[in-house]
This record gives C-alpha cells, structure tokens and sequence, in this order.
C-alpha cells in the first residue's frame, strides 16, 4: 500500500553485522527498483501516533522486491537502536523513495569510478560494488574503506570475496586497530594514503565518497589539493561532527 | 542518512525525500546557483540543517540559506532564500 509516497514494508531478515550495526531486508510490495546509491526515508509509528523519519542508503540496487539497508547504532539515536537491537522479521515500518539522483552509478560510463567509504558510508558503495560487479565493470572500480577496526567493517566477508581476483581493488584503512599482521598505515586516512591506494587524478576518475561529515570533508579536501577536480568527487554525508 | 540529534548537520542528499514531497521528482541532482555569492553546486552537495518538520538548505560556498522546506501538518512548502538559479546539468 502506499500512501503520500509511503509504502509499507516488512522486515523479512534481520543479520548482525558488527557488534553496533545489523543488515536488514525489507519485503517492500510494489517496490520500483532503484540504482546503485540510492536510499529510502524509513518511517517509524509509534502506538500513540508519535512518527520518526531517517534516511538510509540501500545496499541493495536492482528491481527485486526486497531491499537492504545496513544500520549502524547512533548512541542514543531515536530511530537506529529499535532498527540495530529490537526489530524482528515480521514487523512493519514504512518506506519512501528510491530517493536522490546525485549519489548514484549507473552502467554505461566509460570513466574508472574511485569509491571511498569511512564507517557505515560503506552502505550506498556496497550496493555500487555489487552493481558494476555484475555489469562486468568492476575491474576499473577501486574501493577505499576506512574503519576503526576490522571488527566494525560491515559487509567484510562479501567485501573481501567480491574483490577477488578479477573484481575490484579493495584497500582497507584501519584507523586505531589493524588486524594481526597488519603491515599499512594505521590512523586517519591522510594524502599519502588517497596517493597510494585510489586512481591518480590524470586518470580522470569518478570518485563517490560517503561517511560521517568530518570524514567527507576531509578526504574531498584532500582529493582536491591531490589535484582531483571537484566536479569528479560526489560525496554523501551523514550526521556527526 | 541523518544522525539522530534533534537537527543534524548532514547534506542534500538526505533531504531529497522533503524535496519530493514538493516536486514530486527527485530534484537534488539539479544544480542550485546561489545568489549570494554564486557559487553553482548540486543540490545534494549543499549543507543541510534536517529535523522532522524542516530542512535548511545553506551554500556550502558562503552558508546563506538557498531555501528552507517545512513540514506544514501533511502539507509541505519551500521558502526560497538566496536560491537565484536552478539549473539541469
């Protein structure tokens, strides 16, 4: 059913997938498809009537009727703790969207595509992975992924598989604690680390950069000073400092 | 994606659902070109002020406020600030 837009959505698999972020798939009836990038307002009611809305990048992309969105917990968020500790297959919540025609991939382009993700930013990149591995583009496709530890990267394992040999290249990031054996940088993703893992600039990349605000602005101001245009970089913020 | 203080400081992108609400078409990939001080950028890039009744569009250039969309009970409206142009790259 859909009403102004909302459509009604029930949790049909709930996955934990770091120790504060948990996938969930959503059976959403009618479901128009969307592309890689886009993401869905999710609205919540209250038994008294009381109605939140968030935001949350789609992991998923594709005319399925199901689709994933990965939450991670905000310390006390109103919305995220009930979708990451409480919600059961079952239940119902509302779905707007697909939403946003900026922070998108979509096959066709001949240009390399440099993704870089910090924390749950991972989320609308995941969903671009997956598409240009299925349009048998991922070998112009890098992946950058800054995490605090190997434990919070959601999405590790398909990470890992889908960029095997052939697939994109995956660098990771880790900013206060590397796995055993580690032998890269540990700390914030700085110059040096853009210069060695992602495209050059005279490659001309599309670079897609998504996580908390401080991170965005951090590595789009650095890409710049590296000498990518700015026209090149799309970026996608979520709340924080 | 919106963090979940009372107005989070996030970007267009999230508030292309509020946006729609108005157009009825996704309009955050349009370029907005700011009277104050004409810088000409994707409305995604913008600095965005969201809560649940409203959201405050700002130049990212300059932080004039482009527009402001406002919950108004099931209805919508967009209060045009320093918006001067909006352009379909």
């Amino acid at each position: 059913m859909t009403v102004g837009g909302w459509r009604s959505a029930r949790v049909v698999e709930a996955e934990q997938a770091t120790p504060s972020a948990r996938i969930l798939r959503l059976q959403v009836p009618g479901w128009p498809g969307n592309d890689a990038g886009q993401h869905v307002d999710v609205r919540l009611t209250a038994e008294d009537g009381y109605q939140a809305v968030r935001s949350y990048s789609l992991g998923s992309y594709g005319t399925a009727e199901t689709v994933e969105l990965a939450v991670d917990e905000v310390p006390d968020g109103e919305v995220s703790p009930y979708l990451v500790r409480d919600v059961l297959p079952g239940d119902e919540l509302e779905v707007k969207g697909p939403l946003g025609g900026y922070f998108v991939w979509r096959p066709g382009g001949q240009a390399r595509v440099q993704l870089i993700a910090g924390g749950s930013g991972i989320v609308p990149l995941m969903a671009i992975v997956r598409a240009v591995t299925d349009a048998g583009a991922a070998a112009s496709v890098r992946l950058l992924y800054s995490v605090r530890s190997p434990e919070d990267a959601i999405y590790r394992e398909e990470l890992e598989r889908l960029t095997g040999s052939g697939g994109a290249e995956l660098t990771w990031r880790y900013t206060r604690e590397a796995p055993e054996g580690w032998t890269g940088p540990v700390g914030r993703l700085d110059e040096h680390g853009l210069e060695a893992a992602a495209w050059s600039p005279d490659s001309e990349p599309i670079t897609y950069v998504c996580g908390p605000t401080g991170f965005v602005e951090h590595v789009a101001d650095a890409l710049v000073g590296l000498g990518h245009s700015p026209a090149r970089v799309k970026t996608e913020r979520f709340g924080g400092a | 994606m919106r963090a979940e203080n009372a107005a989070s400081v996030v970007d267009g992108n999230a508030a292309a659902g509020m946006l729609w609400d108005v157009f009825g078409a996704d309009v955050t990939a349009l370029i907005g070109v700011c009277g104050g001080c004409g810088d000409a950028s994707h409305l995604a890039e913008a600095v965005v002020e969201i809560d649940e009744s409203a959201a405050i569009v700002r130049c990212r250039a300059c932080t004039h406020t482009l527009f402001t969309v406002l919950r108004d009970g099931d209805g919508v409206r967009l209060v045009i600030g320093v918006l001067h142009e909006v352009v379909r790259p």
